[in-house]
């Protein structure tokens, strides 16, 4: 267990120092820094001096390194738009962003596996057929289409659920939810509709086809040669053995989720990271840009983690000979 | 005679687009308590599709298109999913080729005995840990108590093999299938399933369908046998007199060389050819083409079963005279 998490853990750290190359890179490529400070007709001496002052004449990998330990600390500088450091900012944006995520994740696991599951042990019903036609639609469309359609029924034609923003947040020390007012749980629900809707399909497929597949497995077989109810098969033995791929999936999805919430936090002005990271980029904030990807790496390599430590809690399989198996 | 299963002329058939393909035809067979009645042929000839036609699990596209299947005198091919459900695990259990895949991997061996016995009888979850305890130690598994709380893969082939025995068992049923029980396991395992499966089938007065393609398992084992053939039943009756004096040509061929249990897989090499397929299987006996005693009459009509020295047997070098 304790070589699983460690050699899980140097992986990660790989991806992280792969990604911050690729931010720093930004840094250094996208526009010169140098001029940003002094503006276009400084001296070379200044530029010079400027330079220095900055760690510029360093060697690449001191300046990287330097980088890394700077960042590592959650200073990502300040934003070149509005002057405060990038990390008060994201500190700010981040819970709207969380909030979202997670409301469209739970939207799209709570009806996405019933509705696989449905669609598995009844195929032939309409319901499933009515099913598999929303899931084709909701893969189809683009989420900016989606959110358009949605916010014209609920929010223009019929007036219930607003059509932008949070709603009344409350603080709750550092962090400020929507989820304890009527107004930002309103506010809530298009958006993350929205966000859900194609990982919603994506899920109820997955579990339709792996539930049809372990339907046919042998063990099920067996378990309906002893006698156990229909009831016991489905929602315990092929339940369970769907479960533990679509978890997977599902979990790794959440990472998608959060990075895909720029789309939908543009279209309904959802005061989160995303929307943050679109404005940086109209106006070449690198620094922004830069801590939004490393923000966004850090994101999928802890999900990553943490599927897998659960799949490791599922499958007793791994549980026993999974070091010697890997 | 009042036998404990009994099947009649039974056919079934898969509906396919081009027409049904009959897998199984015109089979009659009974087993009496206590029995162990083999049943072999080659890969393909129908077993396992009988077998699953006994246990009502037979799925689309395959159907029971003929005949009857009886249980202490009563008809159970036609009965209700959910009565058929009941008498599953209860009155007929099952045992499986590949014991490597017939247990669910995410559930301990004590959660899959426990839920079957509770399925079954009405006893607290005590009683039931209790008896899977006592079924473990029955089908000869060391150490029950450990094993209760391991899953299917931390355990041998031929442990796992004993725990699907040990399902089979949980609700004492009369009859159990034993379908292939020994084909997955290594040789020497393969004795010691066969050896436990006599043993139970003798203590506890359990009749057993052993389904097997190995001639060598069953003179072993069973009591009388049921020489199979593209779907029909060739010949049947007591192990002893078929295996000294098959009177079946394929029987014959099948005796040619018994092999040592569980050894050689090729035995059937010497009856030139390979049995048909189902969308093309001769007119008349469908052995004729493969057939080195074959008569005028063997490629138009099919042989009918007729009774031999205390066995039956479908060939036209016996009895069609006696059947005028
Ligand atoms: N699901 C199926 N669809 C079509 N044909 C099948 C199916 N299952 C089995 N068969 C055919 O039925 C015949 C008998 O199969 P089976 O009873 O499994 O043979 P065996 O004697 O080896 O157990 C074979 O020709 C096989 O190809
Ligand atoms: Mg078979």
């Amino acid at each position: 267990m304790a070589a699983f998490v460690l050699r899980r853990l140097v992986q990660a750290a790989l991806v992280m120092a792969a990604v911050g190359l690729i931010a720093f890179a930004l840094f250094r490529f996208v526009g010169d820094p140098v001029v940003f400070m002094l503006g276009q007709d400084a001296t070379p001496a200044e530029r010079a001096a400027m330079s220095a002052q900055l760690g510029l004449d360093q060697p690449f990998h001191v300046q990287y390194g330097r980088f890394v330990a700077r960042a590592v600390q959650g200073d990502f500088g300040l934003s070149l738009r509005q002057l405060r450091p990038v990390s008060t900012l994201f500190a700010e944006r981040l819970p709207a962003t969380l909030e979202l995520s997670l409301a469209a994740a739970l939207f799209a696991v709570a009806v996405g596996i019933p509705m696989g599951v449905y669609t598995a042990l009844k195929p032939r019903s309409w319901l499933s057929q009515a099913f598999l036609v929303v899931s084709l639609i909701g893969v189809s469309l683009p989420t900016f289409l989606i959110g358009i359609l949605l916010i014209l029924v609920f929010a223009v034609q019929l007036g219930w659920l607003p059509s932008f923003g949070r709603g009344d947040v409350v603080m709750l020390g550092g962090w400020s939810t929507g989820l304890l007012t009527v107004s930002g749980l309103k506010a809530l629900i298009l958006p993350s509709i929205t966000l859900g809707l194609f990982q919603m399909t994506l899920i109820m497929r997955l579990t339709r086809s792996e539930m049809l597949e372990v339907l046919r497995a042998d063990h099920i077989r067996f378990a309906r040669a002893r006698g156990l109810p229909d009831r016991l098969v489905h929602f315990r033995h092929a339940l369970r053995n769907t479960l533990v791929p679509v978890i997977t999936v599902a979990g790794l999805q959440l990472g998608s989720i959060v990075a895909f919430a720029i789309i939908t936090e543009t279209v309904f002005q959802w005061p989160g990271m995303g929307l943050l990271f679109i404005q940086s980029v109209m106006f070449a904030d690198v620094p922004v840009m830069g801590a939004y990807l490393c923000l966004i790496a850090l994101l999928f390599v802890i999900i990553n983690l943490v599927v897998d430590l659960l799949y490791y809690a599922v499958d007793p399989r791994l549980r026993l000979d999974g070091a010697a198996a890997h | 005679m009042s036998a404990l299963l009994e099947v009649r002329h039974l056919r079934v058939a898969f509906e396919t687009r081009r027409g049904p393909l009959v897998a199984v035809d015109d089979i009659s067979l009974q087993i009496g308590e206590g029995e162990i009645l083999g049943m072999v042929g080659e890969s393909g000839a129908g077993k396992s599709v009988t077998g699953t036609a006994i246990l009502g699990l037979l799925e689309p596209p395959a159907r029971i298109t003929a005949g009857e299947i009886l249980l202490e005198g009563s008809r159970i091919d036609n009965l209700a999913p959910e009565a058929m459900r009941r008498l599953r695990g209860k009155r007929i259990g099952a045992i499986f080729q590949d014991p490597l895949t017939a247990l669910d991997p995410l559930f301990t061996i004590g959660q899959q005995l426990v839920e079957t016995i509770l399925t079954h009888d009405a006893v607290g979850a005590r009683a039931a840990r209790d008896r899977a305890l006592k079924l473990l130690g029955e089908v000869g598994i060391p150490a029950p108590e450990k094993r209760l709380d391991q899953y299917p893969h931390q355990l041998s082939g031929g442990m796992r093999q004993r725990v699907v025995i040990a399902l089979a068992l949980c609700a004492e049923p009369r009859l159990v299938i034993a379908d292939e029980p020994t084909t997955a396991l290594d040789v020497s395992t393969q004795a010691q399933i066969i050896e436990l499966l006599k043993r139970l089938a003798r203590t506890r007065g359990t009749a057993v369908l052993l389904i097997t393609h190995d001639m060598g398992v069953i003179a072993e084992t069973a009591d009388r046998v049921a020489v199979l053939y593209a779907g029909r039943i060739a010949e049947i009756g007591p192990v002893r007199e078929i295996v000294h004096a098959p009177l079946h040509p394929y029987t014959t061929g099948l005796m040619g060389a018994i092999p040592k249990l569980g050894a050689l897989r090729s035995r059937l090499a010497q009856i030139d050819g390979a049995m048909p397929r189902l969308d093309a299987i001769p007119p008349g006996c469908a052995f004729h083409p493969r057939c080195t005693q074959r008569l005028a009459q063997c490629d138009r009509e099919i042989p009918r079963a007729v009774a031999v020295d205390g066995r039956e047997v479908a060939c036209w070098l016996h009895g069609e005279s006696s059947r005028g």
